[in-house]
This record gives C-alpha cells, structure tokens and sequence, in this order.
C-alpha cells in the first residue's frame, strides 16, 4: 500500500488556503521518471490493462458478483515550493495500483492493491467479493445500481496544448524566482509560491462492457505575499488571483487575450494566467492593505468578482445539492443539507432569485472537473441544479438515481487514488451568467452604497449550509456609483437562501470565469477532489456586513 | 509484518546507511496498520483495514538533498532507492537553509503503544458499531459514526549515528446521533492510545443524551455571553494558537506573536495568569512520540522530520509566553537552542467538573462543539465557526433549555483573557483540554442548521 502524507503549509505560506496541508499519495519518483510516464513512454499500454481487468471482471464474476468494475490507476503528482530566492521543497510522487469494486448479495465490496499482475488483480477481486458478502449481512436494503449500458474501447483525454510534466523543472523555478523577485521589488516583505501539477492515468473497466483509457491534466499556481510593517506590528496578506485549472502549462502563457480589465488597475485572468503580472500587483495591493480603511460594518451592496464568488457558490449551492449529504451519509463529518427533498419534491422552492440559473457539469473545457466519463463509466454530461431560482436537481450517481426516480446516473462519482473507493463528489457547479451586454464598470456605476470584493479570502458555513461568512483577498468601497479605495477587516454573513434571493444583477458572458478548489475534502476517510465553478462578476443587494478588526 | 521491532527496523536502516555514497544519509522506516468502519442511517456503510510499510531515503551533498521510497525489502531494492535518492540529490538546487544532520540523541521511551488497539481485528470493529448502533435503533435515533484505529512504528537514523524506534497506537472515535425528525442533534468524538479507555456503548449514549435534549431550540439573540466550552469545542481553537506560536513567523513581523517595532513576545504575559500550557512525550494520559516526525503516520507526529527529541516543555506559563518552536535553521542564525512544535499539549486545568461550572453559573451558553472553524485574521488570531450538536442555555446553575446554533467570532488569546475557571482536563483531539468559563465570548449571527 502506499503512503499519504500532508505537508503542512503553515511553514510554507499558503496556510491560509487550507487548513489540512496538502495531501501528498503516493511514492518519490524523479521528475525525469514522471515525464517518461506522462507522456506514455513508459507504464502498461491499453491492451496490457485491458487484460488485466478482464481478469478482476471474471474473478468477481466467478465468485458471484452481479456487478464489477476496475480501475487500474497512476497518478502523478509534482508540486514545487520557493519562498524569496529559495526552493524549499520539489514533491515528485507516483502513485500505481488497481482498485475492484463489486456487488455481491446486493452489497457493495472493494479492495485494492499495489500488487498489479493477473494473480494480485485477481486476489483482489476475491477479497472485494469477501468483504461484499460479509457487509450484506448487516445490509438492510439491496444496492439499486442504474443501468448503464457498455460503452466499448474508448479513451479519453484532457485537451492540453503543454504537458506541465515535459516542462524541464529548472524553467519552473526560474518562473517562480522570477515572481517572487517582482513582489519583492514591488514591496513585499516575504512571498511564497508553488506550482501544483496533477496528471491521472486511470484505466476504467466494468462486467456493462466498458473499457475507458483517460488522461487527466490539472495545474494550479499560486502564492502568498506578506507586507509588513514593523514600526505598528501590522501585517497582511495578498493571495493569488490564479485559479486551479484542468488546462496544461499552457495556463501559464498570461496571454493578453485572456485578461478581463477590472476598475482601479484590476485584472481578471480567464484562461491563462500572468503570475509575474500579478504578483507585482498583489505586492502593491499587499502594502495598501496595512493602511486601509477599516470598514463600518451595516448593509451593503455586494458585486462580487468570480475568483471569489467560486468558493461562496461552491459551498452554498455545491455542497447542499450532494445527494448524499441530503440522505445523511455525511451526517458524522461534513453534516446533512438544508436543501431536503421535500423542497426539491415542491417544484417552488426558491433557493435564490429568477436571475440564478446554476448548472452542474463534467464537460466544460479547461475545468477542474472535465473529464470523458466518470468513475463507474458513466459519460459525462451537465443538468441544471437551480433554475430560475427554483431547486430542480441534485448530484447522484448510479445507485441514488433511484432514490430521485430517475433512471440514469448525472455521471459525478469519483476517487482520488485507486486505493480509495469511488463515491458521489461534485461535479463542476456554475452560475450562469447574464443575457444582457454587462460589464463590472456598468455594474459599479449602478451601485450607491456598497463593497467590491475580490479573490478568496477565509470561509466558514454550518452543516446544512444555512449560515455563511466569507472574506476576501481585497475590498473596495463603492460609492454613488464609484470605486473610492480599499477597506479592511471585511465579511459578509448571510443565509444561503436570503443570499441568493439577493442576487440582481450579473455580467455577461465576456466577464464569465472559473474559480476552482484543488482539495476540496470529504468523506472517512477523508479523500480530495478537484472543481471548478464559473461564473460572471455578480451583485447581491443588502448583505450583512460585519468588521473583524480586534486588539490582543 | 508492517510492524517492525526495533531490531529488525534497526538491521533495514543499517544495511541502507552502508550503502551510502553521499555526503549524508538519513533513513525513515515507517509502518502500520489501520483499520476503519463508518456507518450512517444505523447501517455500516464502509469498512476496510490496510498495511503500509515503507522506507524512505535522504541523500545529501552539501546542500543539495534528493528523497526516494520504496516498500520492497530485498537488498537489491534497497540499493536502488539509494541509488536513486542520490541521483535526485545531485539533480536538485541548493537549500541555503540545510542544516547539517544531527548525531545520537538520546529519546526518552515513551508508553504511545497499547497491545489492546493493536489486537483490534474486523470483528471488534464491528462490535464496536454495532454497540453504537444498536441503542439508537431502540430509541428511533439515528446513528452516522467513524472509529479508526492505528498501530505503527517509526524508526529513524542517519550516517551521524543518531537512530531512534518507537511503536505507537491509536483510536479516533467519532459519533453523530440525530432524532428522527431531524430537530436534535449529538456528537462525542473520544481518542486514545488505548482503546480500553474507550467504552462506546456509552460514548454513543452520551451523543443520544445530547440529540434528545438539544430537540426544539429556541433562538435567544447573538452578542457577548459567558460560555461554558466542553474540550470538544475548544480544542480545535486552542490547537490553532499553538501551531501559530513558530519564532521565524514572529521575528518576520507575521504572527501573533511579533512585537511592535521588530522581535517577539516572548516572555511578555499575554493570558490570565492561571493559563499554564506545557507538552509532555511522557504524560501518562497523552503520551507522545519522543521524536519529531515519528511513528504511524501523521497521527503521531510533530515538529518536523528532522529527529530533535521531545521534552517535557513549558510554552505558556501563569499567562506567560515561555518557549517558541525554533526550527533548526532559524535556531543557529538566532543563537538559540532549536525546539520542535510538541505533538500535542496540556493546558493545565483545576478540579472542578463540568457540572461544578454549570452549577457556578448565573447565565449562560454551554457549548459541546464547534465547527467549520477558519482564520479570519491570523495577526489577532481571530477565528470564526459555528456552534454544532447541542447547545443550551443556562440560568441560576441549570440547563434550561436548548438554543439555536451561533455562529462566532472570537480569538483564542481573547478567550483566555476573559477566562473566568476551568475544570478538569480530558483528552480531546489528541490534547489535554479542561472545559473552560469564559467571560464576553462573541456570537455574531443565528444559524438554523441542526
């Protein structure tokens, strides 16, 4: 089996990010042998693979299992950390292996192991099979599996145009030394920053006749810059603007075309990323931030960015639809939902107001979430989870699909190693942008009292997604239709439900962005999946705004 | 076979050290065994047991550093992993940072290891659910409910002769019961090295207690109340202060703990001076590793890798910022003597139980758990969250009734300013935590969530 670590952050800058380190599965390679893997010139080929699942889909067959699928896994991980002028840790792992999932006297069973030869793969099906039949004798109810019919030898691939592991590593890190030498030139007192490159090599097989060959791509780039001054002992802290993307190292490219002007020298970054740009702008953005106006807490007139609206969406509107949180599978760690079935059953429950159209999807390019089909070979597709401010849907894979009465899984089950056990994660959860011609200047001008807030800055909600508080990385107030200078010590609290029926306007298309979450955890014991959420600058009326400046 | 004894560990570190080419070495030898079950709607949803033994190699030249691992034993691979450590070594860029390797240290043997957790076997575990199950079903309660068990080692040693072993388990128990309109909610979420302290009939049966009694809360407005925290509730918030306390983050004019004007706070009394908190490896009740970095994965860890043994350390004492963690670089450019972060602590307490401190209160709010904690801002230490599984308001030294959920904003160092007793410590979260009065604690909005 393999190890999984986490290497704390705290130490290493982007603490404020997560708050569990960074989950590292899986064994020290060279970069060198990472590349020779990612790019197919070493490992299994399909037709190896293919037997090798055949060979788990018969011996679960034989041993009485209805149902079986294989996942023949690799995953590859390199993660880069610099602080200043210095590299302080270069993360390369490999992570091999086959997971078997069964049903068996109408109990789910899986195993799992390093050990991949016809005779592991094998016992490893045997052992699924085992533990199946042991567990059905506490099992209440049978497994309702939904149908999917066999999709044949297909293969999938994230659309990437450089693939991050080919990119020699010292070009890497001259990239980073090279934003951390512009925060420092620009005024920062220390800055971090990192690099997070994710490539998964997952073979999928299962007894409906599916045989699913994909390569997935993520990347993420981020920092944290502190400016500090001594003389008041003040410090603060100005994040990445980047986003987690299911792109290749061609996100980094900072392509013109790619950057969305924002008032006061803003930047929004769609589909590629400048990290030198921005780290020069968050340097300066840092050192205002020790001077800023500390905010007069009251009501405000929110319009909020999509690098920080991703994470609201994500846990107000993402979170709550997991049917499996709604049933209470969750109830020990995560918790429940507010959003109950009987409100999805009245067909005139309204989450939030006609403006809000949130779709869920597994298809948008570029995305975190993007992928052909998911992990019990379903094809991917996307459904509405809110529409006209109505809840109409939730998330469910193949054996909840029943429980809503439909007959097909949405197609978002996922595991993050091949040791673990696929279950239902979300999928990508977007807002829709606006139809009318809307950019963030005309939405601005529109605004009396109220605050600009950019970027994702700390977040907490209770466990059935009722009550929120969010900050930022930078606020600006606005003013008769002006922006007039940044503030501090902001967040906003709010209801779910109230929030959303808040919403009033949005921009349009050509503002559209993605946010995206890299870890995001759930599950005992606990596993990560990545997602992005989409969405155009946004405003809501009225939210409760308070000040979180204290003296110690 | 994942665990190892301290002479066969020894024999595998030894062997990879002699084959060394570098111009240091050091060895990571860890492996354990772990085993869960969860359950949920009073059914086991998943279960699983796993084996993990793995060797980890650092090659050193001068300040260029390569790691490599393996799980395979035979003396060819063994080589290898060498081999490939020190090619990744020669590949890497310089750390200015490195610090040379530490010789033999002397750690202290530690009781982390219980021989009633290591025999746990799938047959125990779901005993154990079905002891936490059971009385739910009889009362038309619901259970959703975790229990993960842990026996490992860890073995360390280097080409500077230092080597070190030790053996360690562990139990996390976690049980949420819900009535079955939804209305009530309770939770206990015990630990310890050995799962005889554990009895999780009743661990259940106080999360029940807890679910029923919390049914129907009222709302009562937000604002400052003096509260009564259970150690499930503060030990997260307390957990958060002291990772925070690193001497390079508060000379670097970036923690809590910087002075106005350059340097830290260190000696200076933050807290009210009944607030003593030390760590100590050899505590009967949390015992800890006697190294940083060792045995059974990141459970029984603290304070980095590097092998800097654990002591018996006073950070905070009568409200007074005693000791820092120092890693060994920032350390020897201070000139001070280097401290790893302790794996866990004890905020010295009193004797009172935690009916003593409802019984002393006129008006109140008691708290059994906090959650979704997060950072608002890391200069204050100020953090907000939710109330969650049961809180009750209190009057003329009784629980009257229960109250809707808070959510807070509140800084530990404030909370333990406005300290007005504490009780006996417990373990909690893998710490020892008294339950505390605490005066003006900050609840900022209502929730509705059960």
């Amino acid at each position: 089996m393999q190890r999984r670590d986490f290497i704390q952050l705290s130490g290493l800058g982007i603490g404020s990010l997560l708050t569990a380190g960074v989950p590292i599965v899986g064994y020290s390679a060279s970069p060198e042998y990472l590349r020779d893997l990612s790019t197919g010139e070493m490992g299994i080929d399909t037709a190896g693979k293919k037997q090798l699942s055949d060979v788990a889909l018969n011996a679960a067959k034989s041993k009485g299992a209805t149902y079986a699928d294989v996942r023949i896994g690799r995953y590859l991980n390199q993660f880069m950390f610099t602080r200043e002028k210095q590299v302080q840790n270069i993360v390369n792992t490999e992570s091999f292996g086959v997971g078997v999932r069964v049903i068996a006297n109408g109990t789910w069973g899986f195993a799992a192991t390093s050990d991949v030869t016809p005779d592991g793969i094998a016992k490893c099906a045997n052992t699924a099979v085992a533990i199946a039949k042991a567990n059905a004798k506490l099992q209440k109810e049978p497994v309702q599996l939904a149908p999917q019919k066999g999709v044949g030898e297909v293969t999938w691939k994230t659309p990437i145009k450089k693939n991050a592991f080919e990119i020699p590593v010292q070009e890497k890190i001259d990239l980073l030394m090279n934003v951390n030498g512009e925060a420092m030139k620009n005024g920062a007192a220390f800055v971090t920053s990192n690099l997070f490159f994710v490539n998964e090599q997952k073979y999928f097989a299962s007894t409906d006749g599916s045989y699913i060959d994909q390569d997935v791509h993520r990347i993420w780039p981020t920092f944290t810059i502190s400016a500090v001054d001594r003389a008041s002992g003040k410090f603060k802290t100005r994040d990445a603007l980047s986003s987690p993307m299911g792109m290749g190292y061609e996100y980094l490219d900072g392509l013109n075309t790619e950057k969305i002007k924002a008032p006061n020298g803003l930047i929004g970054y769609r589909y590629a990323y400048d990290m030198v740009e921005d780290a020069a702008l968050g340097a300066k953005q840092a050192k205002e931030k020790l001077t800023a106006k500390s905010v007069q807490p009251g009501k405000y007139d929110l319009v909020l960015d999509p690098n920080h609206l991703g994470l609201t969406i994500h846990e107000s509107v993402g979170h709550p639809t997991e049917l499996d949180r709604v049933l209470g599978y969750e109830a020990n760690y995560a918790g429940t939902s507010f959003a109950t079935l009987d409100k999805w059953k009245s067909k005139n429950f309204n989450y939030g107001s006609k403006l809000v159209n949130i779709m869920a999807d597994k298809t948008q390019v570029g995305s975190l979430g993007a992928v052909g089909y998911d992990d019990e070979g379903v094809p991917c597709k996307q459904w509405n989870l809110i529409k006209d401010g109505i809840l109409v849907n939730y998330q469910a894979i193949r054996d909840q699909a029943a429980i809503l009465g439909e007959k097909e899984s949405n197609g978002c089950c996922y595991a993050d190693n091949w040791d673990s056990v696929q279950f239902q994660r979300m999928p990508n959860v977007s807002l829709q942008p606006g139809s009318e011609k809307r950019s963030v200047f005309d939405m601005i001008k529109g605004v009396d009292k109220g605050i600009y807030i950019i970027g994702r800055g700390s977040y907490s909600i209770d466990q059935q997604r009722y009550n929120f508080q969010f900050g930022g990385q930078l606020f600006y107030e606005i003013k008769n239709g002006e922006l007039v200078g940044m503030l501090d010590d902001v967040a906003y609290q709010s209801n779910t439900q109230e929030f959303w029926n808040s919403c009033s306007q949005l921009c349009d298309q050509d503002d559209y962005r993605t946010f995206g979450s890299f870890f995001d955890g759930k599950g005992q014991p606990s596993q990560v999946s990545a997602v992005s959420h989409g969405s155009a600058t946004t405003r809501f009326n009225g939210v409760n705004v308070i000040n979180t400046g204290r003296k110690i | 076979m994942a665990i190892l004894t301290k002479e066969e560990a020894k024999k595998i570190v030894d062997k990879v050290l002699a084959y060394s080419k570098a111009d240091e070495m050091s060895v990571s030898l860890s492996g354990n065994r772990t085993g869960n079950i969860r359950y949920a709607r009073n059914s086991v949803s998943t279960s699983g047991e796993s084996d993990n033994l793995s060797l980890s190699v650092t090659a050193v030249y001068g300040k260029r550093s390569g790691t490599a691992t393996i799980n395979e034993f035979d003396d060819a691979s063994l080589e290898k992993t060498v081999r490939r450590a020190e090619e990744i070594a020669r590949l890497a860029p310089e750390n200015p940072e490195y610090m040379p390797m530490l010789g033999q240290q002397n750690y202290p043997d530690s009781k982390t290891y219980a021989e009633s957790t290591a025999k746990i076997d799938p047959e125990f575990r779901a005993s154990a659910a079905f002891d936490s199950i059971d009385p739910c079903r009889k009362k038309n309660l619901t259970a959703a409910g975790y229990m993960e068990d842990t026996t490992g080692f860890t073995s360390i040693g280097n080409s500077k002769g230092n080597f070190g072993y030790n053996r360690a388990t562990g139990v996390d128990f976690s049980i949420t019961v819900r009535t079955d309109d939804g209305l009530g909610s309770g939770y206990a979420n015990p630990d310890a090295n050995d799962v005889s302290k554990i009895n999780f009939k009743a661990t259940t049966e106080v999360a029940m207690g807890k679910a029923l009694a919390s049914a129907k809360a009222r709302a009562l407005e937000p604002g400052k109340y003096t509260v009564i925290l259970e150690p499930t509730a503060s030990v997260e918030l307390l957990q958060n202060m002291m990772r925070s306390m690193d001497a390079r983050n508060a000379d670097e004019g970036r923690s809590f703990l910087s002075k106005k004007g350059g340097g830290t706070r260190l000696g200076e009394k933050l807290f009210d001076e009944r607030v003593t908190i030390i760590s100590d490896p050899m505590n009967e009740e949390l015992p800890l590793s006697p190294f940083g970095g060792g045995g059974g994965g990141g459970r029984f860890g603290g304070g980095g890798g590097d092998g800097l043994p654990q002591e018996k350390r006073t950070w905070i004492e009568n409200g007074v910022v005693k000791n820092m963690y120092y890693s060994r670089y920032w350390a020897d450019k201070k000139g001070v003597q280097p401290i790893p972060a302790p794996g866990g602590f004890i905020l010295q307490g009193g004797t009172q139980s935690l009916a003593d401190l409802i019984k002393s209160t006129e008006k109140g709010i008691l708290v059994t758990r906090f959650w979704y904690i997060r950072a608002v801002d890391p200069q204050t230490q100020l953090y907000t969250g939710l109330t969650r599984d049961g809180t009750f308001y209190i009057e003329n030294g009784q629980i009257k009734f229960p109250v809707k959920n808070f959510r807070f904003n509140e800084s530990p160092v404030i909370m333990l300013n406005n300290l007005e007793a504490m009780g006996k410590p417990v373990r909690a979260g893998g710490n020892l935590i008294p339950p505390m009065k605490i005066r003006d604690f900050t609840f900022t909005s209502l929730s509705d969530a059960v």
